[in-house]
């Protein structure tokens, strides 16, 4: 879990696509706007992401949950439920095997599984919106399964709407 | 003139079967290994009558050597080794100081400036061992700045003549400039010519954009751009670069669009909860119409030049798989059988064969298929070959080849539909998802 030790800045997915520095894609501090408060404060995005958990992953070709996905997926749920303010975009990712056009629909298929799972947990849809990457932003940059383990996740990325 | 077309004619549309040598003619084409021996010609300096045309002269001889010497078809004997020299564009051939250096063709060619600053290229093309011209000369008009569309127009009348196909090279190239590592990739629409030269930027790199795709007549590029946050589809006007979304609808994306030959329509993939289908859209009424309603993934359409059917990629049977349906929607037939994954479909212009990308045992292939799934061809292999798209004359496949690894970078490359002539398009920066304009006029 490498990426959990990288600083983070919790930012709307916008910002994110904004961003026109060199950055690597997981590191969105460049391109920050919203609020991430401390990882002490339970209802802070940096509590969310690095406590609750704010990524889960795929095996390949699949878009179906895990069971240990389903887990983390649980507490998202518990987190959006408790922290009302905030809305959610979820990134589906694709590793890089496979051609772009279906790499797009298949991260499309992550994201709706993880939403799908938050709104069947109570979560209000309306709060909940998702895009896929496909392999357009891969984390891990080797080409082996372990970098690809990796990027086939959907990101749940938190945005302080209403408290920015 | 008759034995240079069939010869190089056979050799262009019989590559699986080896042509034999033939006896006593003047022509022989020998097949080594499955490769046929490109033919010899001479393209000495056109002649020019002022300073500034001999730089123009001497840059449209290289550009239509580059042509014609890029499609592995033919041999450029250099001018060291030519005997006669050509001073006047006029003066007779001497024919015997061509043949004792084998050359089978011989290009001429005059360049100048006229009175209002337009630049005038002339040129003629012989048959050396008839001893006569082919076809006749011809002359373009048109400004400096334009001298390699004329390079390539003259290297496009060659072609045509002694392969008897239409020719290809005065065209261009949309595709996307990439800058940046893996995880940190920059990427910007451009354009070029189809040899690489020429790039211009269409887009900053602000926004991620993808699989640009050029209309039937070249006006205009339809592309996904994720300016909004999400994927959507838009069109661009080249000359102008003004472009407009296509797509808005709300919670969708789209992406993967084309156009049909009528450049009106446009089919392409939406997203909507997770579930990727295909519809078409009427540009000018922004109307859309669902084309297929499955829930798996339907991606990658591509319109029959005819514009009635559509191939597309499709897991409905659980893994991706090419499909051909009504262009109207409705039911469709699955043509992929091969071992594999297949994917990107794209239909020829000339009709009989389908262009893909297939997945098999950890390798991508560029291939070629005829339109019922018959004579599957494998062209390229290698970690990551994906996208075909077609030369105007349908004879040429460009597509993205990405290296392994972590210093993995995206480059373009051809090859020819023989699976000959594998060889990368100099571009100046990482590029991917080329799309190939028609000829230009």
């Amino acid at each position: 879990m490498s990426y959990l030790s990288k600083a983070f800045l919790v930012a709307a997915a916008l910002s994110l696509a904004a961003c026109s520095g060199a950055g690597r894609f997981d590191d969105t501090s460049a391109g920050a706007a919203g609020y991430a408060g401390t990882a002490q404060d339970p209802s802070s995005p940096l509590y969310f992401q690095q406590t609750v958990g704010d990524r889960v992953l795929f095996t390949v070709d699949q878009s179906n949950l895990t069971r240990e996905a389903m887990a983390i997926l649980d507490g998202q749920a518990q987190w959006l439920m408790q922290n009302a303010g905030f809305n959610v975009v979820i990134e589906g990712h694709a590793d890089e095997q496979g051609t772009r056009e279906y790499n797009l629909a298949l991260g499309a298929r992550r994201a709706n599984a993880v939403r799908e799972y938050l709104v069947s947990k109570g979560v209000a849809a309306s709060r909940l919106d998702t895009v896929s990457y496909g392999k357009e932003r891969p984390l891990e940059i080797c080409s082996e399964e372990a970098c690809y383990a990796k990027n086939r996740r959907a990101v749940t990325v938190v945005s302080a709407g209403g408290l920015s | 003139m008759t034995r240079y077309f069939l010869v190089l004619l056979m050799a262009l549309l019989m590559p699986a079967a080896p042509i034999l040598a033939q006896d006593g003619g003047p022509l022989r084409i020998e097949i080594t290994e499955g490769v046929i021996e490109p033919l010899p010609y001479a393209v000495p300096d056109f002649v020019a009558d002022s300073v500034s045309g001999r730089e123009y002269a001497r840059q449209i001889t290289a550009v239509v050597a580059s042509d014609l010497n890029g499609t592995g078809l033919f041999r450029q004997i250099p001018s060291d080794a030519h005997i006669a020299r050509v001073t006047s564009f006029s003066s007779p051939i001497q024919f015997s100081d061509w043949k004792a250096i084998n050359a089978q063709a011989l290009i001429t060619g005059a360049v100048s400036v006229d009175d209002v600053g337009k630049l005038v290229v002339q040129f003629r093309l012989y048959d050396i061992f008839a001893g006569q011209e082919i076809g006749q000369g011809l002359q373009f008009v048109g400004t400096q700045e334009g001298w390699r569309r004329m390079a390539h127009k003259v290297a496009d009348q060659v072609y045509s003549r002694l392969t008897g196909e239409t020719p290809y090279f005065d065209s261009r190239v949309v595709f996307i400039s990439e800058t940046g590592p893996k995880d940190a990739r920059q990427k910007r629409l451009a354009i070029m010519d189809y040899d690489g030269a020429n790039v211009t930027y269409l887009t900053d790199s602000q926004s991620l954009v993808l699989a640009p795709r050029f209309s039937p007549n070249g006006d205009r590029v339809l592309y996904t751009s994720y300016e909004s946050g999400h994927p959507r589809i838009y069109v661009l006007d080249v000359a102008s670069a003004g472009r407009r979304v296509l797509e808005t609808r709300e919670g969708s994306m789209s992406f993967s669009p084309r156009f049909a030959p009528d450049g009106r329509t446009v089919v392409y993939s939406l997203t909507q909860g997770g579930n990727t289908d295909l519809f078409a859209m009427d540009i000018a009424s922004g109307r859309s119409q669902r084309l297929t309603t499955s829930p798996a993934i339907e991606t990658a359409p591509s319109f029959s030049p005819d514009g009635r059917h559509i191939v597309f990629e499709s897991d409905r049977s659980g893994t991706p798989q090419l499909y051909i349906m009504p262009a109207t929607g409705g039911e469709a037939t699955r043509i992929s059988f091969g071992q594999g994954r297949y994917g990107t479909p794209v239909w020829s212009p000339r009709g009989d064969l389908i262009a893909f990308t297939k997945q098999s045992k950890g390798r991508f292939h560029i291939g070629v298929m005829r339109t019922d799934g018959s004579e599957e061809r494998l062209l390229t292999a290698s970690f990551l070959d994906e996208g075909p798209t077609w030369s105007p004359n349908g004879r040429v496949i460009m597509f993205t080849r990405e290296t392994q690894g972590a210093q993995g970078i995206s480059g373009l490359y051809s090859v020819d539909i023989t699976g000959r002539n594998l060889r990368p398009v100099q571009t100046p920066t990482g590029a991917s998802d080329p799309s190939w304009s028609p000829l230009q006029d």
